[in-house]
C-alpha cells in the first residue's frame, strides 16, 4: 500500500532532477530547504530524524539533491522526505514536504478495536511495519 | 537538452557571443582590469571554446560537460580573486553554473579540529558553492605532508570526489603562489589531472600600478596633483624593492595611508573653509612621507626599539 502523504504522493515518484526543481522553487522563495526519514509511516507521526542541517543559505537545489542521495545511501529503505521551512514571522512552519523515497515493500496498516468502558469501541490504525523494533522494519 | 526539438542546421556564434552577454562581461573584463593579457586571452579563449560547445550540443554533436575546474597562480594582489568572480560571471551567463555566485573559502572553511569534524565541514562548503564556483584561496595549505595526522587531507579526498561526480553543479578554482602550488600538484596527482585549465597571473610592472592607482582613487572619488602622481611614480618601484611586496593590494594600503595623511595635513594646516578640491587631492607631501622613501619598516621599529631600552 503506497502511503500518500505530503505533496505529490499520489503522482508517480519524483526524479532526481523533479526534486531538484522542486527545491529550487522552495529556495527561490526563501524557504529552508532539509531532508528527513523515518521508518515509522503512521500519518500522526510527525517529527521524523533530520539528515543534517536545514540548508539556510544554500541558493541552488543541487545541494538539496546532493543531500537526499546521501541520505539514500545510509537509509535507502526508509522513507525520506524533502521539507521546506518558511522562517518569515506569521509563518514559522512548513510550506513544502514531499515524499523522495519509499521502502520497496510497504505493508499497510491494521485497524485496531480498543474494548473501552461499557460497549464503547475506539479505532485507530497501526502500520504493520512498526512491529518490528526501528531500525528492523524495512529490510 | 531537449532531445525532440528540431536541431538547428547552421549555428551564428556572433549572435550567440552577443545575447549571452559575453561580449558585455569581456569589454567590462577589459576596461576594469589593467595588465593581464595573459590571462585576458586565456578567459577569452574559454569563453569561446564554451560558446562553440554550447553550439555543438544544440546541434547534438558533443556529449559531455568539458571540465572546468581551474587553477590560478600567481603572486598575491594579482587580481586573481577579483577574475575568479568574473569568471563566474562568465560561466553563468554561458549556462554552465545555474546560480553563478562565488563562495571564497581558505583551509579554515574547509579543515575541521577534530576527527570527523572535517567532513561535514567540508561538505557544508561544498553544498554552499553548488550552482556557483568555489574559490580555494591558498589551496596548498590543505595538504601538510609534515603531518600525516593532518584532517586536510580528508577534505582533500573530499573535494576530489565533488568535483568529479558533480561536475555540472559547480566548478572549483585553486589559487595560490605558483611554487607552492606547483608542489602541491606534485603531491596530489588527483587535483592535477582533474583540472584542465591552468592559469598563470603575471605581476604588474610598475606603469600598470600607477594606472591602478590612478584607478583606485578615482573610485573613491580623489585625484593626484601632478606632484603627488610623480612621487606615486617613484613610490612604486621603492616599494617593490621591499619585503612583503603584494602588487595592487599594497598599492590599495599605500593610498589608503595617504588618505589618512591627507586628512591629517589638511586638519592641522587648514586655516578657512575648504572646497572639494582641496578635500579630494592627494599632494605630494601625503605621499612622500611614507617610511618606503626611508628605506621601509626598519627605519620607524629601530627609534621605537632604542626608546623601550
Amino acid at each position: 500500500m503506497k502511503v500518500t502523504q505530503g505533496q505529490f504522493s499520489f503522482l508517480p515518484d519524483l526524479t532526481d532532477d523533479q526534486i531538484r526543481q522542486q527545491a529550487q522553487y522552495a529556495i527561490d522563495k526563501g524557504w529552508a530547504v532539509s531532508v528527513e526519514y523515518t521508518d515509522d509511516p503512521h500519518p500522526r507521526n510527525t517529527y521524523w530524524e533530520m539528515w543534517g542541517h536545514p540548508m539556510f543559505d544554500n541558493p541552488d537545489a543541487a545541494a538539496a539533491v546532493f543531500e537526499v542521495n546521501e541520505c539514500r545511501k545510509a537509509h535507502g529503505s526508509k522513507y525520506i522526505r524533502v521539507i521546506a521551512f518558511d522562517a518569515s514571522p506569521g509563518w514559522e512552519s512548513i510550506r513544502m514536504c514531499f515524499i523522495v523515497n519509499r521502502p520497496a515493500q510497504e505493508p499497510g496498516f491494521r485497524l485496531v478495536r480498543q474494548e473501552g468502558e461499557g460497549r464503547v469501541v475506539r479505532y485507530t490504525i497501526e502500520s504493520y511495519a512498526v512491529r518490528e523494533p526501528e531500525g528492523a522494519r524495512y529490510v | 537538452m531537449d532531445d525532440d526539438a528540431p536541431r538547428p542546421e547552421t549555428v551564428d556564434l556572433a549572435a550567440a557571443f552577443e545575447s549571452s552577454g559575453v561580449r558585455d562581461l569581456l569589454a567590462e573584463l577589459d576596461e576594469t582590469m589593467i595588465g593581464l593579457g595573459p590571462v585576458k586571452n586565456r578567459i577569452r579563449e574559454t569563453a569561446a571554446l564554451l560558446l562553440v560547445d554550447q553550439a555543438r550540443r544544440q546541434m547534438g554533436l558533443a556529449t559531455e560537460t568539458p571540465t572546468l575546474h581551474m587553477s590560478f597562480t600567481g603572486n598575491p594582489g594579482t587580481g586573481k580573486t577579483t577574475v575568479a568572480m568574473k569568471m563566474a560571471g562568465l560561466l553563468h551567463r554561458l549556462g554552465y553554473v545555474r546560480k553563478g555566485h562565488l563562495v571564497t573559502v581558505t583551509r579554515d572553511d574547509l579543515v575541521g579540529q577534530y576527527i570527523g569534524h572535517t567532513a561535514p565541514k567540508t561538505k557544508e562548503v561544498l553544498k554552499k558553492a553548488m550552482g556557483g564556483v568555489l574559490f580555494i584561496d591558498e589551496a596548498y595549505y590543505l595538504y601538510r605532508p609534515e603531518n600525516e595526522r593532518d584532517y586536510g587531507q580528508e577534505a582533500i579526498e573530499i573535494l576530489l570526489q565533488v568535483m568529479e561526480n558533480n561536475r555540472d553543479d559547480l566548478v572549483v578554482i585553486l589559487a595560490g603562489y605558483a611554487d607552492r602550488m606547483d608542489r602541491f600538484f606534485d603531491s596530489n596527482p588527483g587535483f592535477r589531472s582533474r583540472i584542465a585549465h591552468h592559469i598563470e597571473f603575471p605581476d604588474y610592472s610598475d606603469a600598470e600600478l600607477l594606472r591602478i592607482a590612478e584607478r583606485m582613487l578615482t573610485d573613491q572619488n580623489y585625484v593626484f596633483d601632478p606632484a603627488a602622481r610623480q612621487a606615486m611614480a617613484d613610490y612604486i618601484p621603492a616599494r617593490r624593492a621591499q619585503p612583503h611586496f603584494a602588487n595592487a593590494r599594497s598599492i590599495r594600503n599605500a593610498l589608503d595611508r595617504a588618505r589618512l595623511r591627507q586628512a591629517n595635513r589638511l586638519f592641522t594646516e587648514a586655516k578657512g573653509p575648504l572646497n572639494a578640491t582641496d578635500l579630494s587631492t592627494i599632494a605630494e607631501p601625503d605621499i612622500r612621507a611614507s617610511r618606503v622613501f626611508r628605506g621601509g619598516l626598519d627605519v620607524d621599529r629601530r627609534p621605537a626599539a632604542d626608546a623601550a631600552e
